[in-house]
């Protein structure tokens, strides 16, 4: 068995057979945790519950002006390298061939220029991120390790992806063996890595941040606050 | 994992003759069983991205990073990883999370207590939409459990205990509302067998803000209502909401809400005090055990009812004034509206403050702070903050509606040499009053 076999055989499926059932025992964990219901009358007027949840997920997608400039730098650059690492795995060429061969699922591919650009975007972005942890006062007082990791994991992907990268895409896809398979096994192991980062550590936001908007939303609202 | 959590300069004080190993125990103990389902993904759903030391007004006076809010969850968060998280069994054993500390926990008191007011601002600010103000709070369970409070704060707790009051035992309630009475030529009814609305006072109307306790009862009478005031519930204040003394806000509740049903009472009218309405209005169920027979309302709302149907009318003046947000009736108590409504029925100009609303800055008292003296120059730097938006304004009028705010606001111009009179909402509402 070859470096790259390894990677699209049994780490493959081990990575995500960890990634679903970590992330649903983490869910599950929360759900079963004891929930006390509000007792208190609730202000007239307000909309429903899940109207309330649905407002607070939408209304955190963007800074407040309020919170000055600092606020904007960390909000902007998170959109960057969420923007870039979707428009990179869903809108890659190569990509798209790869999850549709564990899933079926297909759709058209970006232009490689697009892709390009969008690369290069969310590294330069992961690198600001990372230096603003490192330099800024605040970030590295409340700095942990799971940050580091999550950091790495979330880059590896995208360097490693880029050593890969040598021609264009259309030619990549129709090519029937690999050129570069150990370039290539170790862009899948990277990404390996961070599916199986993903349940233990902060990549859970990208799931919790719904139900956590969601509850302050609902408990904001039925104190008769619009957040 | 561990986080670089160093606390500068480290104040605590001490409750009790508890061994640090049963204070731990006591504070973990409190800890998890805090651990509901939105707790849990609170503290799970954290980025640390910091913004939330963008909020905070302990960090924003003093650029000082231990300030963030986030940071003083750490004890709170270590002992939910550790203990309580989908993996804590395996993380324990790797070792990943440390147990908490009883140096931990005495270094945090600082952060706990000095320097939060639970004012919610970082819960505003936080993308991910963690309400942290919620988990001081429950943060503050557990330091209590283990003793260790300020001890100003552990004072009023040990008062409340005894007299349901920190300002007052019950039995001297009468006389101190005859002698207000007769200093403001004012009715104020005490003890009554039975009456529709049960009124409610905080400490500070009880001594150096009488004439807002005159005030109410000048509007009450003026409205028509039957009301009266009683000795078995008569302090809406609540240190225990504060403190994080679970077993005192529960009997300081129940005084309250037993003594309105005694007295056949549909309501309670809390004063201008913006805990008492977070411990009253949205947690006095929980303690109650169901839906409250009676309905609990601020004075400002009470106001704002009483000018909307008629029962009281007020002169308009032709004053400019801005308006400070006490925190609990604003951006955790929805009452936004309604203090803008009897500012308009008050013909006053509102220019408002640069921060406002749901994102306006805490007075620094809030949370007990304004009680806990060795925080006293903290808050002082927190009162510029609020001084430059006020003087930004150009207003006549500086007007709130939180006793607590008022005295913290007040102590915090006399520090800095300004002189800006705080107006309470009631009492300009009582100035202009017409009489019926």
């Amino acid at each position: 068995m070859t470096l790259l076999d390894f990677a699209r055989g049994p780490a493959l499926y081990l990575s995500l057979f960890i990634f679903v059932l970590g992330t649903g025992w983490r869910l599950l964990h929360l759900w079963r945790r004891p929930r006390m219901p509000d007792l208190s009358p609730a202000r007239e007027g307000m909309p429903s519950n899940a109207v309330a949840a649905r407002k607070a997920i939408v209304r955190g997608m963007w800074p407040r002006q309020e919170f000055g400039q600092a606020a904007l730098v960390t909000t902007y650059n998170g959109y960057i390298f969420h923007i870039g690492l979707a428009v990179v795995f869903l809108g890659y060429a190569p990509h798209i061939a790869f999850i549709q061969r564990i899933t079926w699922l297909s759709w058209p591919a970006l232009p490689d220029v697009v892709m390009y650009f969008a690369a290069a975007a969310t590294i330069l972005s992961l690198l600001f991120a990372l230096y603003w942890r490192l330099t800024d006062a605040v970030l590295q007082r409340i700095s942990n390790s799971n940050d580091w990791i999550t950091w790495t994991v979330t880059f590896l992907p995208m360097i490693t992806g880029m050593a890969v990268i040598n021609e264009s895409s259309a030619i990549t896809v129709a090519r029937e063996q690999v050129i570069y398979p150990t370039p290539l096994a170790i862009h899948l192991l990277s990404l390996e890595l961070l599916l199986i980062w993903f349940p233990f550590g902060k990549l859970m936001h990208a799931i919790l941040f719904a139900f956590s908007r969601g509850t302050t939303g609902i408990r904001f609202n039925h104190r008769g606050v619009e957040l | 994992m561990s986080t670089a959590t160093e606390v500068l300069h480290p104040s605590f004080d001490k409750q009790g003759t508890t061994s640090d190993t049963d204070r731990l125990k006591a504070a973990v103990s409190s800890f998890l069983t805090d651990f509901g389902t939105t707790t849990a993904v609170h503290l799970e759903a954290c980025v640390h991205c910091g913004l939330c030391a963008q909020a905070c007004h302990f960090h924003l006076a003093t650029g000082d990073a231990k300030y963030t809010p986030i940071l003083k969850l750490e004890p709170l968060r270590r002992a939910y990883q550790r203990e309580a998280s989908a993996f804590s069994p395996w993380l324990k054993k790797m070792g990943w999370y440390k147990e908490p500390s009883i140096e931990d926990l005495e270094r945090w008191q600082e952060l706990v207590y000095d320097s939060c007011n639970m004012c919610g601002r970082c819960t505003v600010a936080c993308p991910m939409g963690i309400d942290i103000a919620e988990l001081v709070r429950d943060t503050r369970h557990g330091m209590y459990k283990a003793g260790l409070l300020p001890e100003r704060m552990a004072l009023m707790d040990r008062t409340a205990q005894q007299w349901n009051s920190t300002a007052t035992p019950g039995e001297d309630l009468p006389d101190i509302l005859a002698e207000v009475s007769k200093e403001h030529g004012v009715e104020i009814p005490c003890d009554l067998a039975s009456a529709d609305i049960l009124v409610t006072a905080a400490p500070a109307e009880l001594g150096e803000h009488t004439k807002a306790m005159a005030d109410a009862a000048k509007i009450l009478n003026s409205s028509g209502v039957r009301w009266t005031m009683h000795q078995e519930g008569f302090d809406a204040s609540n240190i225990g909401f504060n403190n994080g003394d679970i077993a005192l806000q529960e009997k300081l509740t129940r005084a309250l809400i037993d003594t309105a049903v005694k007295i056949g009472a549909h309501t309670v009218l809390l004063p201008e005090c913006g805990h008492a309405y977070g411990a009253a209005r949205w947690e006095a169920a929980k303690w109650y055990g169901k839906a409250l027979p009676v309905r609990v309302i601020h004075m400002t709302e009470f106001l704002d009812e009483m000018l909307a149907n008629g029962k009281i009318k007020v002169n308009k003046t032709k004053h400019t004034a801005t308006f400070h947000d006490p925190c609990q009736i604003v951006r955790r108590g929805g009452l936004e509206a309604a203090a803008r409504r009897v500012i308009s029925a008050l013909g006053l100009e509102l220019v408002e403050l640069e921060n406002h609303g749901t994102t306006g800055f805490c007075c620094g008292g809030g949370g007990g702070v304004v009680s806990n003296q060795r925080a006293t120059p903290l808050r002082y730097k927190v009162f510029a903050l609020k001084q430059a938006q006020v003087e930004a304004t150009g207003t006549q009028h500086f007007v709130t509606s939180c006793g607590q705010c008022r005295i913290t606001l007040e102590m915090g111009a006399k520090n800095a040499n300004w002189d800006k009179h705080v107006d309470s909402l009631l009492e300009m509402v009582a100035d202009n009053l017409i009489q019926n």
